[in-house]
């Protein structure tokens, strides 16, 4: 109850915060269902643990979706041991829980397998059982998979738990700021470095299988270029044979190709262009002698998104592959920057500047209600999270003359605009990008 | 003359170390400076002859990274969101060009943006910012192989600070000597 009460005030606070902004910023208002998530059960010392472990960490994923209000275990009145028998379902109404979660764990040598079902207290039945074969070790994983099953019944969105997120870890000063590759969980658990920070690092984007990273990268010194990131190896190739500069990568939905800016030194300017990874050839997308930048693929791979000066101001183009068709979407006053289109293929994200401020915001992909969800002296750089429903971004704070301040952190929020949280790392942070669902 | 000034260097330092107590007592009011020192004293023309030699003046090796910054100028800037090359700045680039040719100079041209804008857009304004500088000094006879180009975008700033002041001076380019 305490918990439930913390959670109104924090609603509260949000919307006062709204109150003075300048551009309107939209914000859902969501009411988060009750949750009861038992303690999966086991009868085996050496895995009680991860019973434990496992509950905790499907309620901190549903905590943080802002969609679900995990009870307090110590108002459970059924046992972990008696539930695994099966729910009394008038123990669980009486503590105001629509929904409850129960598991079991049982060890076969070195495997466990872990069994999870999920139940509608008022109607009294059950929604999904399911049950997993692994070994010890991967029991975080697990979890997730869990979770992105309760979430998906539940509100009939896909998961988006199991995944992971790569960003640019950030210290020193700045104008001299370290800047090293950093992989996490989206919980940020299993934190690693992936650069050791002695070159800078920009932009980090996933592969649609996860497992490459396509970045730029200055461990060239003087010829910063887009490098892919093997995380398996750890091995990192040049993307292309380009004389000039290139960046602002990001790869196609099949994975095949990529798209990023190239700045021909015969030309001096930033066209964007797609190169085949199998057969390395490049073609010119963009014809003009404006900065044609931050292209990101539909997900049918059909067309790209882009951001241009093209007509003296900073906006937002659609193209077909061919570049005959370009069109602008963006409408309104401000300059816009960094557009993202959503997986589920619906919204444009993008960062806006208008007035001395800086906004995420959100578009439909003809550029029509456009909406700001967040707001700040500087963020930037949007990604989506698989299923389309949150996003991520950075947030640099100012920097005074003396050289403090200027700390970047990661920040997610619900696509309506609500529930934006930091997400904690070990460094500054900045440039994150969300994997696809791992499983 | 570098001799003379190693030597003023010498004496200006056996001096004091011979008369630190004296000097203390006697010219506390001259802020570290030796002028208020007696006039009639030696000390005094030795160490007015050490303020009055140039520092690096002929210590700068011509041709080198600290010539140019010295004797004309590293960098021009530039307006918010612009690549163009104002007076100012081409009359500086105009005597780099001179420069460039009197050391036969390979260079390399950075450019910077303010942090106003995004990562990605403003690794192309610098770059575009680079380009202007090296199109403006082919333009007045440098050969294009002589310079190379790299942007930074807003990844290294001259001056920390998210003020108008700090801004100003990290929209610029950076001409550095291979």
């Amino acid at each position: 109850m305490r918990k439930f009460l913390f959670f109104f005030i924090t609603i509260i606070f949000l919307n006062n915060k709204v109150l003075s902004l300048d551009l309107t910023i939209t914000q859902g208002s969501i009411k988060p269902t009750p949750i009861a998530i038992s303690n999966f059960f086991s009868s085996n010392d050496s895995t009680f643990r991860i019973g434990k472990d496992i509950s905790m960490v499907i309620s901190d994923n549903l905590e943080r979706s802002g969609l679900f209000l995990p009870i307090d275990q110590k108002a459970f009145i059924q046992s972990s041991k008696s539930l695994a028998q099966g729910p009394r379902f008038e123990d669980w109404k009486v503590i105001k829980s629509q929904h409850l979660v129960s598991g079991k764990i049982n060890k076969k040598g070195d495997k466990i397998s872990v069994e999870f079902r999920l139940y509608d207290v008022f109607a009294q039945k059950e929604l999904i059982g399911k049950k997993y074969e692994t070994t010890e070790k991967n029991w975080r994983r697990v979890s997730h998979i869990i979770s992105d099953a309760i979430f998906s019944r539940l509100t009939g969105d896909s998961g988006y738990f199991d995944t992971r997120i790569v960003y640019v870890a950030e210290t020193g000063p700045k104008d001299n700021k370290q800047k090293r590759l950093a992989i996490m969980d989206q919980d940020q658990a299993n934190h690693r470095f992936l650069t050791d920070g002695s070159y800078l690092v920009l932009t980090p984007r996933f592969s649609p299988n996860s497992q490459k990273i396509t970045y730029m990268s200055y461990i060239k010194r003087n010829n910063p270029r887009v490098f892919i990131f093997d995380i398996e190896t750890g091995r990192q190739e040049i993307v292309g044979d380009f004389p000039g500069m290139t960046f602002a990568p990001r790869f196609s939905p099949d994975g095949k190709k990529i798209v990023m800016s190239y700045a021909d030194p015969k030309i001096g300017n930033s066209e964007i262009y797609i190169l085949d990874l199998a057969t390395r050839i490049s073609k010119r997308i963009t014809n003009s002698s404006a900065i044609d930048v931050s292209a990101s693929f539909s997900p049918d791979g059909k067309q790209i998104v882009f951001n241009s000066d093209r007509s003296g101001r900073r906006h937002l183009y659609i193209t077909s592959l061919d570049g005959e068709k370009i069109k602008r979407i963006s409408r309104e006053a401000g300059s816009y920057y960094t557009p993202v289109w959503s997986p589920r293929g619906d919204f444009i994200a993008f960062t806006k500047q208008e007035g001395g401020q800086f906004y995420i915001g959100v578009m439909e992909v003809d550029g029509s209600n456009e909406r700001m969800i967040a707001k700040s002296f500087h963020v930037e750089g949007p990604t989506w999270s698989p299923n389309g429903r949150y996003l991520m971004y950075f947030k640099e704070e100012r920097t005074a003359e003396d050289g403090s301040g200027g700390e970047s952190s990661l920040y997610s929020i619900d696509l309506t605009g609500y529930n934006e949280r930091k997400i904690i790392t070990p460094l500054g942070g900045s440039d994150p990008a969300w994997s696809p669902l791992l499983h | 003359m570098f001799y003379k000034f190693l030597l003023s260097i010498f004496l200006a330092a056996f001096i004091s170390a011979c008369s630190t107590t004296p000097k203390d007592t006697a010219g506390s009011s001259g802020s570290g400076s030796s002028s208020s020192s007696d006039p009639a004293s030696g000390d005094s023309d030795i160490l007015a002859d050490l303020e009055n030699t140039e520092l690096g003046g002929p210590n700068i090796e011509p041709g080198s990274q600290e010539d140019l910054v010295v004797n004309v100028g590293d960098r021009v800037f530039f307006g918010y969101d612009s690549s163009e090359l104002d007076s100012d700045a081409k009359e500086l680039l105009q005597d780099q060009v001179a420069w460039i040719k009197q050391h036969n100079a390979s260079i390399t041209i950075e450019g910077h943006c303010d942090e106003r804008g995004t990562r990605e857009y403003n690794l192309a304004l610098g770059e575009k910012r680079a380009q202007a500088v090296k199109n403006y000094m082919t333009s007045l006879g440098i050969s294009s192989s002589q310079i190379s180009t790299i942007s930074f975008g807003k990844e290294r700033p001259a001056v920390v600070g998210s003020n108008d002041g700090a801004w100003s001076q990290n929209r610029r380019s950076v001409t550095t000597v291979n």
